[in-house]
């Protein structure tokens, strides 16, 4: 069924075709009206779940992960100043190996305060040990909310699905609704093979002294490093149901490039237009969004990149004293790998300053005028 | 229920046979954290007036109401003196743990 | 692919203009993209409200700085602001009002059309006398207008999308499509 929905609702119907067991949400702009239509959707019936009000998001995760430890499949949204408030509980979700998905709307941190977006909210997360999907369309945002609860059920680790403040929050989209029995038969009920119960009673996330704690995140890495192959098998799946390939980034025109964009979000879309355009113009450009940040999908960007001669990465976000998120990344993840490379990293929409098909032109325009880049950051569109 | 098995200590050799999840790696039925007291709470039900106060303050659930009366549960309690501080009645005592 | 700009002002239901029109456009198969200003949101403010349409995925998620039309739901802000920045030469002013097209004068290169959508909102009863609600009205003839869809879809895309009073909101839009 195709229905034109704003991108808040493509997250809300995600977690109902889910089926999600336990919602607990705290509600902040620009995320808002997720919670908002799941509250509705408990109250009429459409969605058999426990809606948890609660007082922060602090407490919002706090339920969930309960939720998930007795069994339940558990979902919330959050954004920004909320999302930062959550960090200590994420680090329980994800320690406590708990598959709670969360939908974050990417939107940039206070002061001056802000309701725009930018991805520093949730890249400030990396280091919690949750996946983390970075989308592009209200389609994708619907499909990788049930995918992400079956990646994150199978191995135990909970996924955060990321969508632009605005751009994609707020933005109405024609959106293929998946049939909830061909839902059904991709994700099948939460099965944990451990639960708080009665009749088993034991204490979880307890005392954990030197001897068994390195192990227990030895263990989560070896299945942070699983995820990418785990995508990748659900995508195809996905695919054979419902027509979408859901996978770890969204190359296009990679293969013959010589100047690869690196970008993420919605600007990885609308990067799209421009490579059109400077194909028309003969130039050889591609655009690699890259759709998983978290594990970094390490081999397929090293293989799509491979045959370019520079590499421009777009971030919309900044790790003070150092760069560009994305970029980062990227140099770690192709060096020692083939020759030099040059990597340009520009930042460029902090903020919600718009992205738009010029920003792109001036970021080719200044990775084919030079050798190598002479500055660790340029910046696109700043009044310096 | 209650299964008379020791508390031992459980030292993994291997990342593989732990568990993924952090959790109790033996069932609480057996790990008895009464272990870790140092004083116990004494009633004296002569005093008390059965109002459930300590029932529901015990952070540990350790205070059961067997036929209307409170029993403390010495095989979790912890100890930590709360029900006699807010039992209307001072009727709970803290005692010097006997080893 | 045509990119259109609507300016309204708050609580005037424009965002809800561009949904109707996205969805009735969407039902005839065409790929939208429906967005308000970012931003907040002040009841009486000018706002603004944006639709991309095309018949290919639409892959620009900017923002519309050049549409090809513009809608002018409150007559008043012609006076207020500039309805026609970035507005592409040719492109077609709608405004919601009682005066013909030439009482305007905006420059040759842009086409003018009105229409009188508050006094047909009010004659179908929505919204109040003072506040009538226009929305619904002004998409029959933009539809009309631009000849975008059949009024059909127009029609039934109401139909899903207002609750209150859905059928005279049709009827509203049926007559403003007739007129314009
Ligand atoms: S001492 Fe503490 S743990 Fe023990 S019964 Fe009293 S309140 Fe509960
Ligand atoms: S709080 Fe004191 S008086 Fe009340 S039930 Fe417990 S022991 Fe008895």
């Amino acid at each position: 069924m195709k229905k034109v929905i704003m991108g808040n609702h493509a997250l809300s119907y995600g977690a109902m075709l889910s089926r999600s067991q336990v919602i607990a949400a705290y509600p902040i702009t620009p995320q808002t009206q997720v919670v908002e239509l799941l509250s509705e959707m408990c109250a009429d019936g459409t969605l058999q779940a426990k809606f948890i009000k609660v007082e922060s998001e602090h407490s919002a995760m706090a339920a969930c992960i309960g939720a998930s430890a007795a069994g339940a499949r558990a979902f919330t949204a959050t954004s920004s100043q909320g999302l930062a408030l959550m960090h200590e509980m994420l680090h329980w979700a994800s320690g406590g190996r708990l598959p709670v998905v969360l939908g974050n709307i990417n939107r940039a941190m206070a002061p001056g305060w802000t309701i725009w977006t930018d991805q520093n909210d949730s890249l400030s997360q990396r280091d919690t040990g949750w996946i983390q999907f970075y989308c592009a369309s209200n389609q994708e945002v619907v499909d990788t909310v049930i995918q992400a609860f079956k990646v994150s059920e199978a191995l135990a680790i909970p996924s955060m699905v990321v969508l632009d403040a605005f751009a994609l929050s707020h933005t109405y989209e024609v959106v293929d609704i998946p049939d909830q029995a061909k839902v059904d038969a991709y994700l099948p009920p939460f099965n944990p093979p451990y639960r708080v119960t009665p009749d088993d009673p034991r204490a979880f996330g307890g005392l954990t002294g030197p001897e068994h704690y390195m192990e227990l995140r030895y263990k989560l890495q070896k299945d942070m490093e699983k995820v990418p192959e785990m995508i990748e098998r659900t995508g195809r799946e996905y695919e054979t149901t419902f027509g979408r390939y859901l996978g770890l980034v969204d190359d296009y025109l990679c293969d013959d490039a010589e100047i690869i964009l690196v970008t993420s979000g919605t600007a990885g879309y609308t990067a799209r237009v421009a490579v059109d355009e400077m194909r028309d113009r003969g130039l050889k450009v591609g655009n690699l969004r890259i759709k998983v940040f978290r594990p970094f999908p390490f081999e397929i960007v090293r293989r799509l990149t491979q045959s370019a001669k520079k590499i421009a990465v777009v971030d919309r976000n900044i790790s003070y004293g150092h760069h560009g998120i994305f970029a980062q990344e990227l140099k770690s993840a192709i060096y020692g790998h083939g020759g030099y490379k040059p990597v340009f990293g520009f930042i460029a929409g902090l903020g919600g300053r718009d992205i738009t098909p010029a920003s792109f032109r001036e970021v080719v325009d200044t990775t084919i005028s030079h050798e190598r880049s002479e500055e660790e950051i340029v910046w696109i569109g700043v009044k310096k | 229920m209650k299964p008379k098995k020791e508390i031992k200590k459980v030292v993994f050799q291997s990342a593989e046979e732990m568990p993924t999840m952090p959790m109790s790696i033996g069932n609480m039925l057996w790990n008895k954290t009464g272990s870790w007291r140092n004083i116990r709470p004494e009633i004296r039900l002569e005093d008390c007036i059965q109002c459930g106060i300590c029932w529901k303050f015990c952070p540990d659930m350790s205070i059961e109401i067997e036929a209307e009366w409170p029993v403390v549960n010495y095989d979790y309690c912890k100890g930590c003196g709360i029900c006699a501080e807010e039992c209307p009645a001072k009727c709970i005592l803290m005692v010097e743990e006997r080893k | 692919m045509i990119e259109m700009r609507f300016h309204g002002r708050g609580g005037q239901g424009t965002v809800v203009a561009s949904k109707i029109l996205a969805d009735a456009l969407a039902k005839e198969g065409n790929f939208v993209q429906a967005y308000p200003e970012f931003g907040v949101e002040r009841r009486g403010a000018p706002v603004f409200s944006f639709i991309r349409i095309d018949n290919k995925p639409i892959y620009d998620k900017s923002r519309i700085y050049a549409p090809d039309h513009v809608v002018v739901v409150d007559p008043t802000l012609v006076e207020a602001i500039d309805v026609t920045e970035g507005l592409k030469d040719g492109g077609w002013i709608i405004i919601n009002s009682d005066k013909k097209p030439a009482d305007f004068k905006f420059p040759a290169k842009f086409k003018v059309a009105t229409i009188n959508a508050t006094e047909i909102a009010v004659r179908n009863k929505l919204g109040t006398l003072g506040a009538p609600i226009v929305n619904t009205a002004i998409t029959g003839a933009i539809v009309k207008i631009l000849n975008l869809t059949k009024l059909e879809s127009l029609l039934e895309a109401i139909g899903d999308v207002i609750t209150i009073k859905p059928q005279n909101n049709q009827k509203a839009a049926r007559e403003a499509y007739e007129k314009a």
